[in-house]
C-alpha cells in the first residue's frame, strides 16, 4: 500500500528526514516512536504533502501511484488521512458542513454521487458513535472551543467519516486523560480492517495497549534506526532510547 | 451542484459581465439645468418635483468633492456622464408578456425570474434596469394589505403627498456631494410604504443593474414603515463589465415610525474592474434611516463588487428605546477599494446600537472600516457595541479601521472590539488534507469568518452571498 524509499526532506536548509525506508501493507498497523525532534511529525506532514517541507530525495509509492506527484487534496482524496497533532480551529464553519464538503469531494474524486442530506446525517450519527463524540459538537465550528480530548476525538471522527486507506495519526494520544485515550484508541481499532492500514506516531507505549501494532519503528535523526514487533515498544518504555542510540554511535 | 456552479464561475471571472443588446434611449452627456428638466419631463413629473431637483442641482454646483475617505479616487468628469438611459419602449407595459424578451433573458441570466417562481420564493421584485422600473410584481397581493411598492417615479405621480412628506427628510440634498447630485438627477428607484400595524407578508426585493455604457445610475429608494409596521427589504446589484468606469450614486432613505421594524439587506456585486484595476463601478452611496420611538432598523450588507465603494448605512436613533443595527461584510480583491461602515446617532433615551463589521482584503486591495458612534446630550443610557474584524489574504492588501466615538452623555456605554487576522497556512493545510481544494478552503474559511453577518440575511440571499464571497476570491491565494 505504502512504500517509502530513501526519503529525504528538509525545511529551508535544514534536512530533517535523512533516508527513511518503510513498507506498509494492507491490514497492518505500524507504530513510529522516537525521541523528540527525531522527525516523526515531519514524516507525517511530508506524506500528507505539507508544502512547508521540500522532498529532496527518495520515492513514495501509495496505492501503486507516485504519491509525491500529487497535491495535498488529491492525496487526501486518494485515501491518505493525517490525524493532526494540533488540529486547527476554523471559526464559523460547522463540523457538519466541513465534513459534508470533505466527504463529497472524496466521492466526486471516485466518481460517485454526492450524499443526500439524509444519508449524510445518518452517516454522521453512526460515525460519531465510534469515538463517543457528542453529536452536538458536529454543529459547532471546526475545533473551536473544543477541549484537548474533543479535538483528538474529532480527528478520529473525521477518519471514520472519510474511511481512508491509510491513516497517519500524529500523536493522537498527546494531551489525553486515561478515559479519552481509551475511547480514541478503541475508535481507531474499530476502524481497522484488512483493507486499510494505520501508522501511529506516539511517545507512549500505553496507546499501543489498545492499538496493537504489527511493527514498531524507532525514528532517530531522520532515519529508522530499529524496527521490531510490539514487544519493542515495551522495552522502549522500560529502557528508553539510549541503548539504541548508543549502539548506533558505537 | 453549488460547487459546480462556483467552479464554472471561477473560470468565467466576473459572471455577470454580459451586456444586453436592447435599444436604449439616452440623452446627451453632461449635466446642466436643461438635462434636469429633460429627465423630469421624461419621467412625467409634476412641477414641484422639478423644483426640488433644480434646487438640489444649484446647491450641488457649490459643493466641493469630498476627499476625506481612505480612497484613491481618479478624477471624475461629471460632464462626461450620461444622466439618463432607459430601455426604449413605445408604450407602457400591461403584462409580463409584453416585456422585451432580451430584457427578460438578462434577468433570467441574473437568476431573478420575474414570474411564478417568485411566488414560490415569496419575493416581490421591483427590477430596475438602468433607470426605469421594468416590471413590478406582486403589486396586487401587496395592495390588499395597503402596502405600496412601486418605482419612485410612479410614486411621485401617484402618491405625491407621501413622497413630499418623506423624500429628503432623512437625507436632505444638502447632506453631501453625492446626495445632492442624486437629488438633482435621480432617475428611478423604489418606493415602499407599509401602513400602520401591517406586517409585510413577503420579502420585498429590488434588483439593480447598470447596463448602458457610460451611464450613471442614480437610484433613489424611499422606504416608509408606518407605526407598528414591519418589512424586510432586499437589494441586489450587478453590472456588466466595461473598460470604462461607471458612476453609481444612490440614496436610500428609510423612515421607521414608532414601534415599527425594518430590515434592509444588500448584496452588492457591481463590476469591480479587471485584475489590473481597469474599469469597474464607482459606488458612492448614502443610506440612512430614521428611527422613532421603539423602532428598530437593521442594515445588513455584503459588499463584494465595485472598483470603489463609499458607503455608510446609518441610523438616526431619534425616538426613545429605538435600536439600530449594522452588519457588514465588505470584501475587496485585486485593485478594489472600499471605505465603508456606519453611523449610529443616538439622540433618544435608552437607544441601543450594534455594529458588526467584517472586512476581507485580498490582492492589492484596500479595505477601510469607518464608523461613527455619536451620543447626544439627551441620550440617557445609550448603549453601543461595535465589533470590527479584518481578515487579510496575502501580504499586498491593506485593512484600516477608523472608529470615531463621540459621547456627550456620561451615562452612555460604548464598547469597541477589533481584531485583525490572516488565513493561516495551518488552516489551509487542514482543509486540503480533508480533500478540499485551496479555492474551496479559502471560500469556506471566509464564509465561516463572515457567518455572523451572513446569518442575518434572508435564506436565498445568504446562499448567493456565500457564492459571491468564494467566487470573488478566485486566485487570491497560492
Amino acid at each position: 500500500m505504502l512504500s517509502v524509499k530513501n526519503l529525504h526532506a528538509s525545511v529551508g536548509d535544514k534536512e530533517i528526514l535523512r533516508g527513511i525506508n518503510l513498507e506498509v501493507r494492507a491490514g497492518e498497523v505500524h507504530a513510529i516512536m522516537g525521541p523528540n525532534g527525531s522527525g516523526k511529525s515531519t514524516f507525517a506532514s511530508v506524506l500528507a504533502g505539507n508544502e512547508k517541507f521540500t522532498v529532496t530525495e527518495g520515492e513514495v509509492t501509495f496505492m501503486g501511484k507516485n504519491l509525491l506527484e500529487y497535491s495535498i487534496e488529491d492525496r487526501a482524496r486518494m485515501g491518505l488521512f493525517q490525524g493532526f497533532q494540533y488540529p486547527v480551529e476554523i471559526p464559523g464553519v460547522t463540523m457538519a458542513n466541513f465534513m459534508k464538503i470533505a466527504v463529497n469531494e472524496q466521492r466526486k474524486f471516485r466518481g460517485e454521487e454526492p450524499l443526500t442530506a439524509g444519508e449524510f446525517l445518518r452517516m454522521m450519527r453512526e460515525k460519531s458513535a465510534v469515538v463517543e463524540l457528542d453529536t452536538k459538537l458536529t454543529n459547532r465550528a471546526v475545533n473551536e472551543g473544543f477541549s484537548g480530548g474533543e479535538k483528538k476525538k474529532n480527528e478520529i471522527f473525521q477518519m471514520a467519516m472519510l474511511e481512508p486507506k491509510l491513516a497517519v495519526l500524529d500523536e493522537t494520544d498527546s494531551g489525553l486523560d486515561i478515559d479519552a485515550l481509551r475511547i480514541v484508541a478503541t475508535g481507531v481499532t474499530k476502524l481497522h480492517t484488512a483493507e486499510n492500514a494505520t501508522i501511529v506516531i506516539t511517545h507512549y507505549q500505553r496507546l499501543l495497549d489498545y492499538i496493537v501494532p504489527d511493527y514498531v519503528h524507532v525514528l532517530y535523526k531522520g532515519r529508522i534506526i530499529h524496527s521490531g514487533d510490539k514487544t519493542l515498544a515495551l522495552k522502549l518504555e522500560k529502557e528508553g532510547y539510549d541503548w539504541l542510540i548508543n549502539n548506533l554511535e558505537e | 451542484m453549488a460547487e459546480k456552479e462556483i467552479l464554472e464561475s471561477l473560470e468565467g471571472e466576473y459572471k455577470y459581465g454580459f451586456t444586453t443588446d436592447i435599444e436604449t434611449e439616452t440623452i446627451a452627456r453632461g449635466l446642466n439645468e436643461e438635462v434636469i428638466r429633460l429627465i423630469s419631463q421624461k419621467k412625467e413629473e409634476p412641477e414641484w418635483m422639478l423644483e426640488r431637483r433644480l434646487q438640489a442641482f444649484r446647491h450641488w454646483q457649490q459643493m466641493p468633492l469630498p476627499k476625506w475617505a481612505h480612497l484613491d479616487i481618479p478624477e471624475i468628469d461629471f460632464q462626461d456622464i450620461i444622466y439618463y438611459a432607459a430601455p426604449k419602449q413605445t408604450k407602457k407595459l400591461g403584462s409580463m408578456d409584453e416585456v422585451d424578451p432580451e430584457l427578460k433573458r438578462t434577468f433570467d441570466k441574473l437568476g431573478i425570474p420575474l414570474e411564478e417562481q417568485m411566488a414560490l420564493a415569496g419575493v416581490a421584485v421591483d427590477a430596475v434596469m438602468d433607470s426605469v422600473s421594468v416590471k413590478t410584481t406582486f403589486r396586487e397581493t401587496l395592495a390588499e394589505k395597503g402596502i405600496i411598492f412601486c418605482s419612485i417615479s410612479e410614486a411621485i405621480r401617484e402618491y405625491p403627498e407621501l413622497v413630499k412628506k418623506y423624500l429628503g427628510s432623512v437625507v436632505p440634498y444638502t447632506d453631501n456631494f453625492y446626495a445632492a447630485l442624486n437629488a438633482a438627477v435621480f432617475s428611478d428607484g423604489s418606493f415602499c410604504y407599509i401602513p400602520k400595524g401591517v406586517r409585510c407578508p413577503m420579502e420585498l426585493s429590488t434588483y439593480f443593474r447598470i447596463n448602458a455604457e457610460g451611464t450613471g445610475q442614480f437610484e433613489r429608494t424611499l422606504l416608509v414603515a408606518d407605526e407598528g409596521a414591519y418589512v424586510s427589504y432586499l437589494e441586489g446589484c450587478t453590472a456588466p463589465r466595461r473598460d470604462e468606469n461607471q458612476l453609481h450614486a444612490a440614496v436610500v432613505e428609510i423612515i421607521v415610525e414608532r414601534d415599527a421594524e425594518v430590515k434592509y439587506s444588500t448584496v452588492q456585486n457591481w463590476y469591480p474592474g479587471d485584475k489590473e484595476g481597469k474599469g469597474g463601478i464607482y459606488n458612492f452611496v448614502t443610506k440612512r434611516g430614521l428611527c422613532r420611538e421603539n423602532a428598530r432598523l437593521s442594515w445588513t450588507q455584503v459588499e463584494t463588487g465595485s472598483a470603489i465603494t463609499w458607503k455608510y448605512p446609518s441610523c438616526v436613533l431619534l425616538g426613545d428605546n429605538s435600536v439600530g443595527e449594522f452588519y457588514s461584510v465588505a470584501m475587496t480583491n485585486n485593485y478594489q477599494q472600499a471605505d465603508t461602515g456606519t453611523k449610529m446617532i443616538h439622540i433618544g433615551r435608552n437607544t441601543r446600537s450594534r455594529i458588526v463589521s467584517k472586512g476581507i482584503s485580498a490582492g492589492k486591495s484596500q479595505n477601510a472600516y469607518r464608523g461613527l458612534v455619536r451620543v447626544a446630550k439627551a441620550a440617557e443610557n445609550a448603549r453601543n457595541y461595535s465589533q470590527c474584524d479584518s481578515l487579510l489574504i496575502g501580504d499586498k492588501c491593506g485593512a484600516h479601521t477608523f472608529p470615531v466615538m463621540d459621547s456627550k452623555n456620561p451615562t452612555a456605554v460604548i464598547e469597541h472590539e477589533a481584531t485583525t487576522s490572516k488565513i493561516s497556512e495551518e488552516q489551509l493545510m487542514y482543509c486540503r488534507q480533508r480533500g478540499l481544494s485551496t479555492e474551496d478552503a479559502v471560500g469556506l474559511i471566509v464564509n465561516g469568518y463572515a457567518r455572523e453577518v451572513l446569518a442575518k440575511l434572508p435564506m436565498e440571499f445568504a446562499v448567493e452571498a456565500q457564492k459571491l464571497l468564494a467566487i470573488n476570491l478566485e486566485g487570491s491565494v497560492g
